[in-house]
Order: C-alpha cells, then sequence, then structure tokens
C-alpha cells in the first residue's frame, strides 16, 4: 500500500520529525520515529496507553527534550530553538492545566499576557473564543466550578488565542460524554477551515481517530503504519460483503459471481458472504450488471480497531481514565477544599 | 523573550529580549490575586504572630535576658517580621507544586518565556506577598513597645522584600525538584524553623553553642533580621552595609540557581 505522496515536499512541513529517540534509563519511550505533517492537516496519533504517543507530543512541545533525532515544528528545532516553537503552538493537554481558584476570562487574559497577544486585541479575542466554545455567559465564574467538558472547551478556547500555527491535543476528549466529544470535533474542523492551522492529536478512542486526515498507528515506541484512515482500513483486504437472493436463485448467483468477477463465495442458507476491495464501488457496480433481484445487502467496513488487531495481534483497549488520571483527579479535589 | 508579532502560518516573529516583564507581571498579578483573595494565609500569618509574641514571648520573657536592657518583646519584635516573610516566602514557592500537580505549571513551561523571568516573577510574586504578611505586623509594635517612624516602615518594608525574594527563589529550587506536598512540609519544619531559630530572632545568639553560631553566620535571615533591628530599635550586630550587602548576593545568587533549576525539567 503506497503512502500518499506528502505535501510537504514543495513548502516547508509544519512538523518534520527525523529519527526521534527518547529513552529514560533502560526504558525506550519512543523509538526513531520519523515522519512529517503538512501545513494545514489534522494528523493523528492513535496507539494503546503508554505506546508513546504523550512523550512525543512531549518532545514536541520542547516540555521533553530528545534523547537523539531531530524534530522541526513551523521550521523551527524544537532543542535549538524552543522559545520560537513554543511560540508557534497551541497545546491541550491530556490533564487539565487551567487555574481553578480564579475566573475563565481571567485564565485567557493571562495567557494572552505570557503569549503577548497585542494589548488591544485581547478584549476582542477572548470574546471570540468564549463565543465559539460557548462560554460567553460563564466568563466570569471560577473555573474550579466548571465540568469537565466545560474545562476542555475553556482550555481549546486558550489554546486558540494567540493563533497558533499548530494546534496539539493530547488525548482531547478521555473522560467526555459523547455529544461533548462530537461538538469539540466540530469545533475543531470549522477551525482548520477558518484558520488553515494544522492539528497534531493523540488519542486511544478509534471513532475519534475517524476525524483525521492521516493517522500514524504507534505501538511499543515504534510508528508501525502511516495512511489515511481509508487506507489503512483497506489494508485489512478487503470489506465484508453479505448479499440475500432468493433461494432458487442461489447457485445462478454463485456461478454469476464466479464467472463473471472471479468472486469466490461462502453461501449461509440464501446469503451470499464474499470479501471485495472497495465494496462501496463494486457493490453498486454489481448490482446494476446481477440478472437476479438482491433480496438484502450487508457491507462491514473493516475500523481501525480491526487494522491494530492485524498489525499487533491486539486491540486497543478502550477505557476511561487510567490509573495514574484517577489519582490526579483525586488529589485535585483534594486541593481544591484544602489548601 | 518572544513577543509574537503574527504566528498565523508563517513564523512567528520573536523578539529576543533579557526580561520578558509581561510574564513577570502575569505571574505576580496571579499570585497576589489569588493572595488577597483568599484569606487563609493571612489569618494564618496573624495567628501565627500573636502566638508567637504574646503567648512564647510572654513565656520566654522571664527567662531570656538581652543584652543592654532591651526589652524582650521589642527585641523579639523584628524577628517576627521576619517570620511573616519567611512562612510566606516558603509558601509561595510551595504553590509551583501545587500548580505542577493540578496542571497549571505545563501552561507557564509551554509559554515563548525565558525560564528565568518565570523564577523572577515567582520570586517577585513571593516577596510582594510575604511583605504585604510582614507589613500587617506592624500593627502590634505599640504592644511590643516598638516606636515606628514613616522612614523605619518605609525601609523595613524593601528588606522585606528584599529577603522575600531571595527567600522565595531558594524556595524554587526545591520545589522545581518536588513532586509531592509531603515532600515539602518536610523542607518547611527541617529548612524554615531552624533558619528561624539560628537567625537570632527568638534569642540572643550570644550564649548559644558553635554550631549554631556558625549557622547563623551563614543564614540570610540573620541579615534580614540585624537589619530590620536596627532600623527598629537601634540594635545591631553587623553594619546595616554588610547586612545589606548579604541579602542582595544572596538574592542574586538564589535566583540564578532557581532558574538553573528550572532549566533542568527534563
Amino acid at each position: 500500500m503506497p503512502l500518499r505522496t506528502e505535501r510537504a515536499t514543495q513548502t516547508e512541513a509544519a512538523i518534520e520529525v527525523r529519527d526521534l529517540v527518547k529513552t529514560f534509563g533502560d526504558f525506550t519511550a519512543v523509538d526513531h520515529l520519523s515522519f512529517s505533517v503538512p501545513h494545514g492537516e489534522i494528523f493523528g496519533f492513535l496507539g494503546p496507553n503508554g505506546a508513546g504517543k504523550s512523550t512525543t507530543i512531549k518532545m514536541l512541545c520542547t516540555l521533553l527534550r530528545p534523547t537523539s533525532g531531530t524534530a522541526t515544528v513551523n521550521g523551527f528545532d524544537v532543542a535549538q530553538q524552543p522559545n520560537e516553537v513554543r511560540a508557534s503552538i497551541g497545546i491541550i493537554f491530556q490533564d487539565y492545566s487551567l487555574d481553578d481558584r480564579i475566573t475563565a476570562e481571567e485564565n485567557l487574559r493571562f495567557h494572552c499576557m505570557i503569549y503577548h497577544v497585542p494589548r488591544a486585541e485581547r478584549r476582542q479575542r477572548i470574546a471570540q473564543v468564549l463565543e465559539m466554545v460557548d462560554l460567553v455567559d460563564r466568563a466570569n465564574d471560577k473555573v474550579g466550578t466548571f465540568s469537565g467538558g466545560m474545562k476542555r472547551r475553556l482550555e481549546i478556547a486558550r489554546g486558540l488565542l494567540h493563533h497558533p500555527a499548530v494546534l496539539f491535543l493530547d488525548e482531547p476528549t478521555v473522560g467526555l460524554d459523547p455529544q461533548t466529544r462530537e461538538r469539540l470535533w466540530e469545533q475543531i474542523h470549522a477551525l482548520r477551515q477558518r484558520q488553515a492551522m494544522t492539528v497534531f492529536m493523540t488519542t486511544h478512542y478509534m471513532d475519534e481517530a475517524e476525524n483525521c486526515d492521516r493517522i500514524g498507528i504507534i505501538d511499543h515506541a515504534k510508528l508501525i503504519a502511516l495512511d489515511t484512515p481509508q487506507e489503512l482500513k483497506a489494508m485489512i483486504g478487503g470489506d465484508v460483503v453479505r448479499l440475500g437472493v432468493a433461494e432458487t436463485n442461489v447457485t445462478a448467483a454463485r456461478e454469476f459471481l464466479q464467472q463473471g468477477y472471479q468472486i469466490t463465495t461462502t453461501a449461509d442458507g440464501n446469503v451470499l458472504r464474499f470479501e471485495v476491495d472497495h465494496a462501496d464501488r463494486f457493490v453498486p457496480e454489481l448490482l446494476q450488471a446481477m440478472p437476479m433481484p438482491v433480496a438484502s445487502l450487508e457491507i462491514a467496513k473493516p475500523t481501525l480497531n480491526d487494522v491494530f488487531l492485524q498489525l499487533t495481534g491486539r486491540a486497543i483497549r478502550e477505557e476511561g481514565a487510567g490509573g495514574n488520571e484517577r489519582l490526579r483527579a483525586q488529589l485535585r479535589r483534594r486541593g481544591g477544599k484544602g489548601a | 523573550m518572544a513577543s509574537v508579532a503574527s504566528t498565523q502560518h508563517g513564523r512567528p516573529v520573536v523578539a529576543q529580549r533579557l526580561i520578558d516583564f509581561e510574564t513577570i507581571q502575569m505571574l505576580c498579578e496571579r499570585d497576589v490575586m489569588r493572595f488577597v483573595r483568599e484569606r487563609a494565609q493571612l489569618y494564618g500569618s496573624l495567628a501565627r504572630t500573636i502566638v508567637w509574641l504574646f503567648v512564647l514571648g510572654a513565656g520566654l520573657r522571664g527567662s531570656i535576658t538581652i543584652p543592654g536592657g532591651t526589652p524582650y518583646l521589642a527585641y523579639v519584635f523584628p524577628g517576627m517580621l521576619a517570620m511573616a516573610v519567611i512562612f510566606a516566602s516558603f509558601q509561595s514557592a510551595v504553590s509551583v507544586i501545587f500548580d505542577r500537580e493540578f496542571g497549571f505549571l505545563k501552561e507557564i513551561l509551554v509559554a515563548p518565556a525565558p525560564r528565568s523571568s518565570i523564577v523572577i516573577g515567582k520570586a517577585l510574586a513571593g516577596a510582594t506577598i510575604a511583605t504585604m504578611q510582614g507589613a500587617i505586623i506592624f500593627v502590634f509594635a505599640p504592644l511590643a513597645g516598638v516606636h515606628l517612624t514613616p522612614l523605619s516602615v518605609i525601609a523595613c518594608i524593601l528588606v522585606m522584600l528584599l529577603s522575600g525574594f531571595g527567600l522565595t527563589a531558594i524556595g524554587l529550587c526545591f520545589a522545581a525538584r518536588m513532586t509531592s506536598f509531603e515532600g515539602f512540609g518536610t523542607v518547611n519544619n527541617f529548612i524554615i524553623l531552624p533558619l528561624y531559630f539560628a537567625s537570632g530572632a527568638q534569642f540572643p545568639l550570644d550564649g548559644a553553642p558553635e554550631w549554631m553560631q556558625t549557622l547563623a553566620l551563614f543564614n540570610p535571615l540573620t541579615y534580614s533580621v540585624d537589619l530590620m533591628r536596627g532600623l527598629l530599635i537601634g540594635m545591631w550586630t553587623y553594619s546595616p552595609m554588610v547586612d545589606l550587602g548579604v541579602l542582595i548576593l544572596f538574592a542574586v545568587a538564589a535566583l540564578a540557581v532557581a532558574t538553573w533549576s528550572f532549566r533542568q525539567q527534563d
């Protein structure tokens, strides 16, 4: 399966990673990663917890120094020009990074200050991002009173305040309810169109990865596949089609498929089952050509989970908060009351 | 360091600046705002002063004689200012551990600000809060028999700012390395109290064991207490220039070490 040609060959890529390695003592968290993300793309890192996704994002955000290899973000080297990288990016971390004890508006205002958003534009930009995430009426409430979804939305608003060239999202929707997740994605897509922003995200949710233009699958610190979601799923070797015909037509239909398309079918009662590449294109063609009526039709698309399963022999566990995250949540509650 | 004119798509224009004043201002504003809104820390400081000055002071008054016949409460009053400053400074430094635990530290560390400006901002915030807490203790001055003049009050405020800056920066060196609050409690007990007692704040060190006198010599709080005691009741151990010189050197050195500690975040 050929990789899609890189748009980045003409212009400088938004993110360029070459042989990136991070080790912690004997443990290799990121093992010779190389990839490039063109401007304007939504790029996703998919993999189980502990695969090295967050470590990679931390290196790209200048929070961790690479052990070896190079990475540039918006044309700046993460190790050599950390301040230029920092000025180019917005980040939504896996764990909340808001100040709970001050208001939403104050969080945003402080962000404007450390990112040197021009003074004259601050009020307007804050109003604009609050509007976008639908938090205008909560602007003057303390963030500690917000729900998880509202905090996430506020963080996204904050990450966009200084108009970053690249937005990093590290597991942005962990612990959010499905509606909130869906709305967040609508907002990210809308933003990408409006601001020509590059988005780099990590996730271990399959359905979320579907939002990406391209996906890198990472497992045990290594990049094991990189392509569009459609092409990745095409690796599975085709879609599964189940075609129901009248009992009397079963034999004729099987012969038609065998002779006309060299497709061997298995029959289960009056339902014929077969695998085919690109069933979305093949089935309409088949339906037109078939001499006998079709009683039922089912096309099962392979999922990204099937892809991961095929590549690694394991399924990605889709679970909520990990142990560390739960501990943090507890500490947060404790700190909120205590100190 | 970083002033971004435009990051839209292209290269951000990052003006190289040694000191990022807006980041410093933001860090100070945030900490002071929280201190003013949540009075708990302030009440704690007042309660501590009352206990140490009037309960402990009343008990010790009879058994401690101050050379030169200075009344004990007047002798110990400048120490109360120093105590408020050291407690508040370390508490401000602890807030970095909280910020790390609750995530906000990351927001600051990924910002395009030089680490030295982040440390200066936190240290200045700590110094400001420490001085505010110290300044409130002036209301107890008449009860301690200390006569205040506008000049001595202003001079003491400047000394508290300078001491608070250095002490917060030292606290930040520990906080940069520490990941749990529990660890910092230990630091509080093993650093704040020894520094306080080995500073001559609560009792004169003339009769103290040799090791404590040596410790006092390397203790910045000694010079802070001496300077304020000299300014308030005219009782000096060292010359004011020595006191001031040591405090300035201490603040600069602490700032350098704290900045280095923050650069090591890896």
